[in-house]
């Protein structure tokens, strides 16, 4: 958790001082990248862990509930800012 | 929505690769994936320090215009947590860990198996992506039902890049500036959100 916080707080330090400099352009196309060899990372070691690949289609149905779960419930958040804070014209 | 299939095709690239056998093993066995994640960090505070300033945004529209991340950030907690309770095998934590994630998925899976493990990782890669594809395929009938603000805070981190196409389309070009600072704000709290639950 502090490496966490450490390493984007030094970040935004750093895009800040350097929000002028033309580097700062490529940082969304390096982090694409970045993100990229992550997510090979992940799908080895997914590949390579028996427990996931034989649970596979459990693990999807809680993905699903949860998904259902979160999405529902900022549906209806939706709902309550729209009709408390975007109608009262 | 191109890049999130070349995403996605490099981590089924992955599972293949190590199901057949072909990763040498001092890869599986490293710990490479945790500094470069630190390094992914770094990037993602980069582009926040750098990034449209969002103070410019909050004084044209006001403060109220805060309360879009909040409704989504406490609708997502409160339906995770609701669903927590009908999966008993995974904790609280682990469910608004996922959750968190506010269709963030290449961010959150990788925190979150580096905190909770695979498993919990690939739950949570699954339930975002299926959160963003949610909002690209229903974002006409979340309008109908919930209003214009829905497809925004459904669509989570993601309403500042991937589904803010589909939020224009449907929502109208007025929300577009809402839907980029919804997006800013959300993404800027994915990280620290999925920390702190997962360390709990």
């Amino acid at each position: 958790m502090t490496y966490i916080l450490l390493a984007i707080t030094a970040g935004i330090a750093a895009g800040y001082l350097c929000r002028r400099q033309t580097i700062v352009k490529y940082t969304g196309s390096l982090l694409s990248v970045v993100i990229m060899l992550l997510l090979f990372l992940l799908g080895i070691s997914v590949g390579s862990n028996n427990q996931v690949i034989n649970n596979f289609t459990a693990i999807g149905l809680d993905a699903f509930i949860l998904t259902a779960g979160g999405t529902l419930g900022s549906l209806f958040g939706a709902k309550w800012a729209y009709k408390k804070f975007f109608t009262t014209k | 929505m191109k890049q999130s299939f070349l995403y996605l095709l490099l981590f089924f690239a992955g599972v293949l690769l190590a199901l057949w056998g072909l990763i040498p093993e001092t890869l599986l066995n490293s710990d490479i994936a945790t500094w470069v994640l630190y390094g992914l960090l770094f990037l993602v505070g980069i582009q926040i320090g750098s990034g449209r300033n969002m103070f410019a945004v909050l004084k044209r529209f006001g403060w109220k215009i805060l309360m879009i991340p909040l409704a989504t950030t406490a609708g997502t907690f409160g339906g995770v947590a609701l669903m927590s309770m009908i999966i008993p095998e995974r904790s609280l934590t682990d469910c608004l860990s996922v959750g968190a994630g506010f269709a963030y998925y290449s961010l959150s899976s990788i925190l979150i198996t580096e905190f909770r493990g695979t498993e919990l990782g690939t739950v949570a890669l699954l339930a975002n992506i299926m959160r963003e594809f949610s909002v690209l395929i229903l974002a006409p009938w979340m309008v109908k039902y919930f209003g214009k603000l829905a497809p925004i805070t459904a669509g989570g981190a993601t309403t500042m890049d991937t589904t803010l196409p589909v939020i224009t389309k449907y929502s109208g070009s007025d929300y577009v500036v809402i839907a980029l600072f919804h997006g800013i704000v959300i993404d800027f709290s994915v990280p620290l959100w999925v920390s702190f639950f997962s360390s709990l």
